[in-house]
């Protein structure tokens, strides 16, 4: 395995942008639809996953070949903009609250949607090569 | 100031995540099943889950104080559900419909487990410290 350090600083600093760019989403969307069910998060990965779609619709599926664009936008800035650990946790948090019915919505919104959305996505670039 | 500090915080911490993610897939890189991605969202579910039941019994505690940058931060950056969806949308693209299916519900069920896991070692360990 060879490792390019150039590659590794754009996947960083795409990956520190994404972080900052999840945190003012999610604070920007629980201001104005509350904190009942996780939108935040909801909405950032909904809104990462349409952008995946579009990316990957017009570089094509990765590959190290395409230089420094995907490094950049799809593993660091997207890969980082999203999350799952976040999901796991306010998943299982809504579960110990109780509140059954939220936490399977919750994870079944997450799931469904956020493929359509990656696929969606790519249909709008024009599909996947 | 303390808005500014949140966001470095996340920003350092997802920037340290996202650079190691992109290391294991290097390091687990070749088969056509999305293990990297697999193991690492399961990891990261883990050790976030940790951290805040951890935190949530030592609350004024350094794991607490860190959060920003261990939670919101590094397992923010280090978990990733937009390349979880493209692997998934590419499993089927190419055909691998039982394999796109197996790699979502196994995703799923070990985040949920991973999480659930995290949990018990966060509280675990803040009761032995005592």
């Amino acid at each position: 395995m060879s490792i390019d350090p150039l590659v590794l600083l754009v996947v960083a600093g795409g990956g520190g942008l994404g972080g900052m760019a999840r945190l003012a989403v999610g604070n920007l969307v629980a201001r104005y639809l509350g904190a009942g069910l996780p939108w935040g998060t909801l909405v950032v990965n909904l809104s990462g996953a349409l952008l995946m779609g579009l990316a990957a619709g017009m570089l094509g599926l990765s590959g190290p070949e395409t230089g420094l664009t995907w490094p950049l936008l799809a593993i660091g800035l997207l890969g980082g903009y999203t999350t799952v650990s976040t999901f796991s946790l306010q998943t299982l948090t809504l579960w110990q609250q109780r509140r059954k019915a939220a936490a399977l919505g919750y994870v079944a919104l997450t799931l469904g949607a956020g493929v359509a959305a990656l696929a969606v996505g790519a249909w709008l670039a024009g599909g996947l090569p | 100031m303390i808005v500014w500090r949140a966001y470095a915080a996340v920003g350092v911490g997802s920037a340290l995540g996202s650079t190691l993610r992109y290391l294991v897939s290097l390091a687990l890189a070749g088969p056509a099943f999305p293990w990297a991605t697999l193991a690492v969202n399961a990891l990261g579910s883990w050790l976030i889950v940790g951290f805040a039941a951890y935190a949530a019994r030592r609350t004024r505690g350094r794991v607490a104080s860190w959060q920003p940058f261990l939670a919101g931060g590094f397992c923010g950056g280090f978990t990733t559900f937009s390349l979880f969806g493209l692997e998934t949308l590419a499993l089927m693209h190419q055909g691998h419909r039982a394999a796109a299916l197996g790699y979502v519900v196994a995703s799923l069920l070990l985040w949920l487990v991973a999480a659930w896991a995290g949990h018990r070692t966060g509280q675990w360990l803040a009761a032995a410290r005592g």
